[in-house]
């Protein structure tokens, strides 16, 4: 019986003496914390999907607060989560416009002409180094999902040989923009939804012998813009967002189909 | 006489290679088609630079491109005939490559050449320039320009030269064939090297699958000094240029280094008969023999005109047997696919392997159940099934780390893989991205 008292004494002892060691410790060695990075990374997009160039949402949260950051580095935060870490830094929200990420390509299989068929490995990088790709069209989406692969918030899908956005989903990181080996992806305003899906650099004769929705850079488009929002370079079109009003009266004189409406 | 091999390796094709026997026995023949088409881009350094136009009218064996740089080489006529283009064509690589069409007038005739004269006369310091300027390039399948591999950076030395007649890839009989037929030029290429090099040893490095191809090159050997013939087992990849030196010589060519670090140059076959024409002739390369075989209705050895056309090489061959799945350039290991058949090929071109729906079909991945198949195949020693899981996760430094880069992509890990993982093609893929990092960086440093 007293074997036993007598273990409980010595535990009770030893968690006493260690209590009181931890205690000082912890009021000797005491690091002061800044509660906003706590509460800046509550704001941010949470996938670690390291966009900001930081080695994730803590390391962001802490350059914010250390002023290393700025505010709206973290684009899957949103216009929301930017406005409140302005709010918790004591700044005022920079001007953003949500961005999305736009695939400039319309060459799904029936429309742009296989050059072969491919079953090698899955990768479009790896299809794009034999002999110019799987698609005639050099500058074509391969639709093998490179960008699906790194695309945090799931908002690409592989549909009919091409990646299609989701730009409700999207958060404009970039991830997809960086992986892909044909540049047919492109970081633009939520609000520019007048888009010439093409960036076919070929002249028309070849753009249009490789795909049914090439862009000729026949500059209708240019001829019919009011706004003077139209450039035609390395023999595709290009819309200036700035400029554009989106009264969409190129897309309806494009002959080929290639500026859409979202 | 006692073979040599290299450790590990991997056996394709268990009953000896067997797709080298429709094929082993034909003779070489010549054909001709009626219009080439030069690609410019087909040595592994800079791409030549055409110096003629449309409507030009050309010889056979004049330079029609000259030289992007050192390492490159210059580009000659290989048929006589008519310039009828000179723009880039969808090629092997992913941007287009500029390529010279010439239609064939069938005179075959030849501009002005310059023979150096025999082996025993030459001028040793002639030598390599000549090769530069005839346009070798490596004929295994590398096609690195020929005169680069001869000429030494600083304090190198050379002790053996060793030629490349392993013919380890399946289904090829290209350099067997030049082996029995062209034996003497080998050797004499081989000794006009040993000559400009003062190199006294020579060695023929041929597999034991080839035993009539030992006899012939033992014979044109015989009472040529320091010349001698090594047989091999038979086994894959044995024609890599590591490979084979350590099959032959006992020594091991370091991580990221070169053969000339280990005092020996590697030669193909091809090369040295092409060497022994431009010094000889005064030749330039504008035929190789190359090997046209799976489902084509009569396989050939055909010695082409550099530029000949896949689809033309293989009408000729009767067209194909069933319908084709997939068709190679080069052997069924190592070889690239091509998109269609109206690429041309080039002067690496060794085999054009047609393969049918169901031998070309992909298998489809399952994971990889860590039995070790890989590491015990590869040929250098590395861990393929971690390479794979780095690269797989895009961590190219992680796979750096493995030493992807010392990967020749033979194969072999994935041959023997059981769970048919794609190894090799991600090692490439891997491979490409540090390549295109370090390119990268060096540009940034140099622009700094």
């Amino acid at each position: 019986m007293t074997t036993i008292l007598y273990a409980g004494a010595l535990l009770g002892i030893l968690g006493l003496i260690f209590g009181l060691v931890l205690t000082f410790a912890s009021k000797k060695f005491h690091v002061d914390v800044d509660e906003r990075v706590g509460q800046v990374k509550e704001c941010l997009g949470g996938a670690n999907c390291g966009a900001c160039g930081y080695a994730g949402c803590d390391a962001f949260a802490q350059a914010v607060v250390d002023g290393k950051a700025p505010v709206n580095g973290c684009a899957p935060a949103g216009e929301k989560g930017i406005k409140e870490i302005s709010r918790i830094m004591g700044m005022e929200a920079p001007d953003t416009e949500k961005m999305v990420a736009r695939v400039l390509c319309q060459g799904t299989s029936g429309i742009a002409k296989d050059r072969y068929k491919y079953d090698g490995y899955q990768s479009c990088a790896v299809a794009a180094s034999l002999a110019g790709g799987p698609k005639d069209c050099r500058f074509a989406c391969i639709g093998l999902g490179d960008c699906q692969d790194k695309c945090a918030f799931d908002a690409i899908k592989m549909q009919d040989g091409i990646a299609v956005i989701d730009p409700d989903k999207c958060t404009a990181c970039g991830a997809c923009v960086k992986a892909c080996p044909r540049s047919v992806i492109k970081l633009m305003p939520l609000s520019q939804n007048v888009i010439v899906r093409c960036r076919n650099e070929d002249a028309a004769r070849l753009a249009r012998a490789v795909c049914m929705d090439a862009c000729i850079g026949c500059g209708r488009c240019k001829k019919e813009c009011q706004y003077d929002a139209i450039v035609v370079e390395n023999g595709y079109a290009r819309i200036n967002p700035d400029k554009c009003t989106r009264c969409g009266a190129c897309a309806q004189v494009c002959p080929c189909k290639c500026i859409t409406i979202d | 006489m006692f073979k040599k091999t290299f450790r590990r390796g991997i056996h394709p094709l268990h009953n000896q290679h067997e797709g080298k026997g429709p094929t082993r026995h034909l003779p070489i023949e010549d054909y001709v088609s009626d219009s080439v088409v030069i690609p410019m881009n087909t040595n592994i350094g800079a791409p030549s630079v055409p110096c003629v136009k449309k409507g030009d009218l050309v010889k056979m064996g004049q330079v029609i491109a000259t030289a992007g740089g050192f390492v490159g080489v210059p580009v000659h006529a290989s048929v006589s005939g008519e310039v009828t283009a000179v723009e880039p064509i969808p090629y092997l690589g992913s941007v287009p490559a500029m390529a010279i069409t010439i239609k064939n007038d069938f005179n075959d005739t030849w501009c002005d050449l310059s023979p150096l004269g025999s082996v025993e006369q030459v001028d040793p310091a002639k030598v390599i320039p000549a090769i530069q300027a005839a346009g070798i390039t490596g004929m295994g399948g590398a096609s690195f320009p020929t005169h680069v591999k001869l000429t030494f950076r600083e304090g190198a030395s050379c002790d053996t030269i060793v030629v490349n007649g392993a013919e380890c890839e399946t289904h090829l009989t290209a350099d067997h064939r030049l082996m029995l037929e062209n034996s003497t030029r080998i050797v004499d290429g081989l000794r006009a090297v040993m000559r400009a090099l003062k190199v006294g040893k020579g060695i023929i490095a041929i597999e034991d699958n080839k035993p009539d191809a030992i006899a012939a090159m033992q014979k044109a050997a015989q009472g040529r000094d320091g010349v001698s013939v090594q047989p091999l087992k038979t086994k894959y990849p044995q024609g890599g240029e590591k490979q084979l030196i350590e099959a032959v010589t006992g020594r091991q060519v370091p991580s990221g280094k070169l053969p000339i670090d280990v005092h020996v140059v590697v030669l193909n076959v091809g090369t040295c008969a092409a060497i022994a024409d431009a010094i000889i002739d005064g030749k330039p390369l504008i035929s190789r023999v190359t090997t046209v075989t799976g489902h084509v209705v009569n396989p050939k050895n055909l010695r082409l005109r550099i530029g000949t056309i896949a689809g033309d090489a293989i009408g000729y061959c009767g067209g194909f047997s069933q319908e084709p799945g997939k068709i190679f350039f080069g052997g069924a290991m190592t070889g690239i696919c091509i998109p269609n058949t109206q690429v041309p090929m080039a002067k690496s071109t060794n085999g054009i392997v047609v393969f049918n729906e169901k031998e070309g079909k992909s298998k489809d991945e399952s994971p990889c159940i860590r039995c070790g198949r890989c590491v015990a195949a590869c040929p250098i020693g590395l861990n393929p099934y971690q390479i794979k899981v780095a690269a797989d996760k895009s961590d190219f430094a992680a796979a750096e780390k493995l030493h992807v880069n010392d990967c020749m992509l033979c194969g072999s890990c994935a041959y023997a893989c059981p769970s048919r993982r794609w190894l090799t093609p991600s090692f490439k893929f891997a491979k490409d991205k540090l390549a295109a990092e370090a390119k990268a960086k060096a540009q940034g440093g140099a622009n700094k």
